[in-house]
């Protein structure tokens, strides 16, 4: 059964407490929800890779090239 | 010589944990620290932050993110947590842990209360990640409480919480 920390400042005392049903479903949807972040973040880094592989294509030249010419 | 940063509490989890919350934080110091050492089991894992166990949409942050050879910048505001940076997550080698400073200053002030955060992976290995990010709580509340959770799975073993008081001396 997952599990908080609940560490009380007050007293130094550490508690160690089951989550209720409520927060592990909690935990899935977020757990979803950043797997959907992470696909998405991908998706959007393959587009950009690609369109800036088209974009050296179209210039015939290289990334260190292009590099080159911003520095 | 005064004291001025003062240990509060810590933890060091010895399995795993959805969340550590340091709770009845006391109203001695002028600045609250957090610095930990984690690692997550999750794939893809970013650290969320809440205060006083406010998750309404009190939170803005603006962040940059560097991997050696790329940077980006971002903001996301009135969200319902502090997501500042990410942690090593299970896909990093093994046994790494990634670290961060959580500074909080005048936390027991009446008004909305700034958060500078900055943190970095880990990773033995080509990808690791520097992430600095300014944060906002809006909330005139002290702060009585801090919460720290994976956005996805559990804090491993191992993962290290400490709290520290700041003293104006």
């Amino acid at each position: 059964m997952p599990t908080k920390v609940i560490v009380d400042c007050s007293t130094g005392i550490t508690t160690e407490v089951e989550l209720t049903t409520e927060e592990i479903a909690d935990l899935e949807t977020a757990r979803l929800a950043a797997e959907d972040q992470r696909k998405a973040e991908e998706a959007e880094a393959a587009a950009r890779a690609e369109a800036k592989a088209a974009l050296l294509d179209k210039l015939g030249i290289t990334e260190d090239e292009a590099k080159l010419l911003l520095s | 010589m005064a004291t001025t940063y003062t240990l509060i509490s810590s933890n060091v989890l010895s399995s795993s944990a959805a969340s550590v919350t340091f709770s009845a934080i006391p109203a001695d110091y002028t600045d609250l620290v957090i610095r930990l050492s984690a690692r997550a089991d999750g794939a893809i894992v970013n650290v969320k932050i809440t205060f006083n166990g406010d998750t309404a949409t009190n939170y803005s942050q603006t962040y940059l993110i560097g991997d050696g050879s790329a940077a980006s910048s971002g903001r996301q505001s009135s969200v319902d947590n502090f997501n500042p940076y990410g942690v090593n997550a299970s896909t990093y080698t093994a046994n790494t842990f990634s670290n961060a400073e959580i500074y909080i200053p005048s936390y027991l002030v009446s008004q909305n209360k700034p958060i500078g955060f900055f943190g970095v992976t880990e990773n033995n290995a080509t990808s690791s990640y520097i992430m600095p990010s300014a944060g906002l709580w809006r909330n005139t509340a002290a702060i009585t409480s801090i919460g720290i959770a994976p956005n996805s799975g559990n804090f491993v073993s191992g993962s290290s919480f400490y709290l520290y008081g700041i003293s104006n001396a």
